[in-house]
């Protein structure tokens, strides 16, 4: 799982966050993120990562990581043990998009996701002048992108009215600033809150 | 970054115990000495000590080479040294042969001093919780009130465990490498095929061939030809043999044709030249009683509650002995009762012997670990 790293998406996925909690980050990289938490909210963490060298560096920064791959689920980690599931710009990442999203609303009390928008108006641009979009929260090219899915605001918010999918909170941003209106044309990046 | 190197020379020491050991299979040791080996200094605050505990075969001998015998290299070398992932500049490592062992520690080839003759069938039935209990009055004679670290691979991994459950305040970090909480019906009747080889052997002699003068070395050869096929994977075993025939063609005969056949024996054979028949029973039965989920109704993670230390947890792809899964359990448990746990599941084609080779990804998450523990 690959993660580039935004400052605000973390620090609003803290504000989200009550001190002392259990806190599950899927594709959690080198851990940066479970990090914060401990420090900023004093939360128990565990990552899962699929990459070696993810966990070594988990491992090295004193977090703790489960080596799983994601797109085999959650088996062995109970039935609402976590207070918040978390996965920061890996969704787009993972196969099993639909499974993934009930293993956290499994294991977790709430769910909390970002990903790309691939509907923002920069990457229609892209688009438009015929080529896939590139910028700093799609950082790769179409032949090297670890991303599978290519989904919008507009199309994940209506996943989760088709399973169920409760969004408790959604928000959207560009270069870390809040976007108020028109999300699905003006925001980048998406955070939502989830539960059943 | 200075090359990994040896822990060079290395003396084996001995400690003998006069306080009597109770041992869970009610049998008694009134007396008892172990053999280990140490490596690197302890600290004034002696809060540097890394316990190695062994598997199946194992000994004390974990690094460096004798003085007299150049080529005998511990058995986890390639772990234990001055830049290595157990880094002796900073730990002072511990390696005990257990006891019912056969390098040194009290065990059956050794002389009841009751009666004068060698323990034999009359040694006592040893527990993975009994090799605990001797290895902390070992500490406690060595100074060390707590340790760093408890690090061991397959049945070493079960006492590093099973330390944190015994004495949750001693251990500050356990590693326990491609291990299980217990051991499968699968495992145990491997393990039960490997016994009864050689408690058919007529030169078993009811376990007191000594007096015999014999050993019991066929019986020794099928029991370690049984393991080792599961020690490896068939992959390892189909890269390495192959069907590689020794004459180029069948010959259709009960000699060695395949090469396979040929390492078998070979392996088994020496084997038999150096192991004790009776160490080899009792470690099985160690191993197949090991649950500490037994007296909690097999709930694993009530039986996890007391462990207090922190936790790395190792296990390798194609290791069909003990294989992910297991140690999985073992993590599930540990996360269920809230220790800091972190689990790596290394791609290595080795199968369970996988935890004696030098990988780079297992090396370099053991790396990653022992660098954060703290000895000040």
């Amino acid at each position: 799982m690959t993660k580039t790293s935004l400052r605000y998406d973390h620090e609003v996925i803290a504000a989200w966050i009550e001190p002392g909690e259990r806190v599950l980050d899927l594709g959690c990289g080198d851990g940066q993120l479970l990090r914060y938490l401990e420090n900023s909210r004093q939360v128990l963490g565990y990552g899962v990562e699929k990459s070696p060298e993810g966990v070594r560096a988990c491992v090295a920064n004193g977090v703790n990581v489960m080596q799983i791959d994601l797109e085999k689920g959650l088996a062995g980690f109970e039935d609402g043990f976590f207070d918040h599931v978390i996965m920061s710009l890996s969704l787009q990442a993972v196969h099993n998009t639909v499974g993934i999203l009930e293993e956290m609303l499994r294991v977790g009390r709430e769910a909390v996701v970002s990903f790309p928008n691939f509907a923002y108006w920069r990457h229609r641009q892209a688009i438009l002048n015929g080529h896939m979009p590139v910028g700093e929260d799609l950082p790769y090219q179409w032949y090297n992108t670890p991303n599978v899915r290519f989904f919008t605001i507009a199309d994940f918010e209506a996943l989760c009215e088709m399973h169920g999918i409760v969004i408790r909170e959604g928000l959207g941003f560009d270069r870390g600033e809040l976007v108020k209106e028109e999300p699905n044309f003006l925001a980048s990046v998406a955070l939502y809150r989830l539960g059943r | 970054m200075t090359q990994p190197q040896s822990v060079g020379v290395v003396t084996p020491q001995r400690l003998r115990f006069t306080e009597p050991l109770a041992l869970r299979s009610g049998g008694r040791l009134d007396e008892y000495e172990l053999v280990y080996e140490t490596y690197g200094e302890l600290n004034a605050a002696r809060s540097n000590a890394v316990l190695v505990c062994h598997a199946l075969s194992g000994s004390h001998h974990v690094a460096g080479h004798y003085a007299d015998a150049p080529n005998n290299i511990g058995w986890w070398d390639n772990l234990v040294g001055p830049g290595k992932p157990l880094d002796t500049r900073k730990f002072f490592v511990i390696g005990v042969n257990n006891l019912g062992g056969c390098y040194g520690s009290t065990g059956p080839a050794s002389v009841n001093p009751a009666t004068g003759q060698p323990y034999g069938a009359e040694f006592p039935f040893v527990s993975v919780e009994d090799w605990v209990e001797s290895q902390a009055r070992l500490a406690d004679a060595l100074g060390i009130e707590r340790f760093a670290a408890i690090v061991g691979g397959s049945l070493g991994g079960m006492q590093a465990l099973s330390w944190t459950l015994l004495y949750p305040d001693r251990v500050g970090h356990a590693v326990v490498i491609a291990a299980s909480p217990k051991l499968s019906a699968e495992n145990i009747a491997f393990n039960e095929v490997a016994r009864q080889a050689i408690l058919t052997d007529p030169d078993f002699h009811g376990g007191n061939f000594y007096a015999h003068g014999v050993v019991p070395e066929r019986g020794l050869k099928l029991a370690r030809m049984v393991g080792h096929i599961t020690y490896l994977s068939d992959d390892a075993m189909a890269e390495k043999f192959g069907r590689s025939l020794r004459h180029g063609k069948q010959v259709f005969s009960y000699d060695v044709e395949f090469e396979i056949e040929s390492y078998l024996r070979y392996q088994g054979k020496k084997f038999a030249g150096y192991f004790d028949a009776n160490t080899y029973l009792l470690t099985t039965k160690a191993l197949d009683y090991f649950d500490p989920a037994f007296e909690h109704a097999g709930n694993l993670n009530a039986a996890l509650a007391a462990a207090q230390a922190d936790f790395l947890v190792v296990s390798f792809t194609t290791d069909w002995r003990f294989p992910p899964e297991r140690s999985r359990e073992i993590v599930s448990a540990l996360m269920h009762n809230r220790r800091h746990v972190s689990y790596a599941e290394v791609e290595c084609a080795a199968g369970h012997d996988s935890f004696l080779l030098d990988d780079a990804q297992y090396h370099g998450v053991l790396s990653a670990y022992f660098d954060r523990i703290e000895v000040r």
